[in-house]
């Protein structure tokens, strides 16, 4: 899969996490742009983790800050 | 180099970080409550009664579950031990800190459970840090429930294993984990017998048995079920028929046996090399001879406890079945141990509650998050084999009282 599909597909699973329709860049963060408390990066990972078949541990998700990090990271985790 | 930095140099405060919760703390305390996390015993009468804060309570927050604390064998040994062999051993348990009575404790518990090893640590907290942080290294797994206590997820942040968390006791989450890890890594499932916010027990006898199929080794922490569950009293895997397929239980003597203490009992062939590598066990003082004594007599009691771990269940039904009548929202639809947590509508009134109840003569723990899961208030109780039955009588109708005078019911 591409970057850009892996892109996509995320872009369809944060939908129903993003309760403010805040516009989705590379640059929007987690934490302070979309306000996710760790229950929600928990399913929110839970999804993407299914979508794609991969295991993003903590240790990971702790380099994951904004969204374009997190398209990367599955892109070359899915790739592996 | 730079320019030599001036006195008037611009740095962060270090303590600005701790902001947010200065000011929920401040907030919570100017609309006049009771400071919840302030509380002072000025003298302690029985397990479940003591003077706090001027009032004679009923303590229903203690996790003194089996009533141990003033059990006479077990102060006598304390006493005893104390004069013999002093107030501290002021050494490592692998240097000086191994008196008689450390190994004695560590008898009692291999008969207790049942298995060949067992290693007692300071406290429990540092029994999860050491074994967690030390048996997953780099490129091993450590699979967690996400509802974990602080200890767990301490011995994950310790150590250098991938750290991967499930669904609170939801199996095909876990599953789906542990198929994903690549072939070759070291597998290390943490799971709780009890999990002590809720006060709800995890279905370990199907996680357990997909743990082994995907060739996992498990750890479960039995501290809020020790002494009370299962037939022997030895936790929620003895009850649920999986404890020889548990490779490490972990508990503390701070809760059914009434001290203070930790330990992890094994069958693994090699586990006593954990006295040599395992830092939370080598560096840091052991236990004072007075301490291991009287755990070490309690967890003797508490081989022969039946009829207490009856009476314990019947408090625990009765007053999860009156808080139920009278309208409280609990954290579980029936009793699966002895904490009951009562689901608190917020903070403010959760802090309301709790100091109507202490003024009513009741002990309750307030627990709030970070530490509670979904960002509940909760009134945690938990009961003790002590209580009497007119006492969890008194305790409803005090939480009727307060409940209404703060309007949490009708």
């Amino acid at each position: 899969m591409t970057e850009a599909e892996v892109d996509t597909r995320i872009r369809d699973l944060i939908k129903p996490f993003n309760k403010k329709e805040v516009e989705i860049t590379d640059a929007t963060t987690f934490q302070n742009d979309l306000e996710f408390d760790s229950l929600t990066v928990m399913d929110f990972v839970a999804e993407i983790e299914d979508e794609f078949d991969v295991i993003i541990s903590m240790n990971q998700q702790a380099e994951i800050e904004n969204y374009g990090q997190l398209v990367a990271a599955v892109h070359k985790l899915q790739d592996s | 180099m730079t320019d030599t930095v001036t006195e008037s140099a611009e740095r962060a405060d270090l303590f600005a970080k701790f902001d947010p919760i200065i000011q929920t703390r401040e907030t919570l305390l100017a609309s006049g409550v009771e400071d919840p996390y302030n509380l002072v015993m000025e003298k302690v009468l029985s397990p479940t009664r003591a003077i706090c804060n001027g009032r004679d309570t009923i303590l229903l927050g203690t996790y003194n579950y089996m009533g141990m604390t003033f059990d006479p064998d077990v102060l006598d040994a304390g006493k005893q031990a104390l004069a013999d062999y002093g107030s501290g051993t002021t050494g490592s348990r692998v240097l000086n800190g191994t008196y008689q009575g450390h190994k004695e404790c560590e008898d009692a518990l291999k008969e207790f459970y049942g298995m060949d090893h067992a290693m007692v640590f300071s406290t429990g907290y540092q029994a999860n840090l050491g074994i967690i942080s030390t048996i997953a290294g780099k490129g091993d797994y450590v699979v967690i429930d996400i509802d974990s206590h602080a200890s767990i997820y301490d011995g994950c942040a310790m150590g250098n294993a991938e750290i991967v968390p499930f669904r609170h006791n939801d199996i095909e989450a876990l599953e789906k984990r542990l198929r994903r890890i690549p072939d070759g890594a070291g597998i290390l499932v943490v799971l709780e017998g009890v999990y002590s916010m809720m006060g709800d027990v995890a279905p370990l006898k199907e996680m357990v048995a997909i743990c082994k199929k995907y060739g996992a080794m498990v750890l479960v922490d039995e501290a809020h079920s020790m002494g009370f569950i299962g037939e022997n009293g030895r936790g929620v895997c003895e009850e649920q028929g999986v404890i020889d397929d548990c490779d490490f239980i972990i508990g503390t003597f701070s809760k059914s046996v009434g001290t203070v203490g930790g330990f992890c009992v094994s069958n693994h062939p090699k586990f006593d090399i954990m006295r040599l590598v395992c830092r939370p066990y080598v560096f840091t003082a052991s236990l004072p001879p007075s301490v291991v004594a009287t755990a070490a007599t309690s967890i003797r009691k508490l081989m022969h406890g039946a009829n207490k771990r009856a009476h314990l269940w019947e408090n625990s039904r009765t007053l999860h079945a009156g808080l139920l009548d009278l309208g409280f929202e609990l954290g579980t639809q029936e009793p699966q141990s002895a904490i009951i947590a009562v689901i608190m509508p917020d903070l403010q009134q959760g802090a309301m509650m709790w100091e109507a109840l202490l003024k009513e003569g009741l002990y309750v723990n307030l627990a709030r998050p970070p530490a509670t899961p979904a960002n509940m208030t909760l009134l945690r109780c938990s009961l003790c084999a002590e209580h009497s039955a007119e006492e969890v009588q008194t305790i409803l109708a005090m939480f009727e009282r307060a409940g209404k005078a703060i309007g949490i019911i009708a």
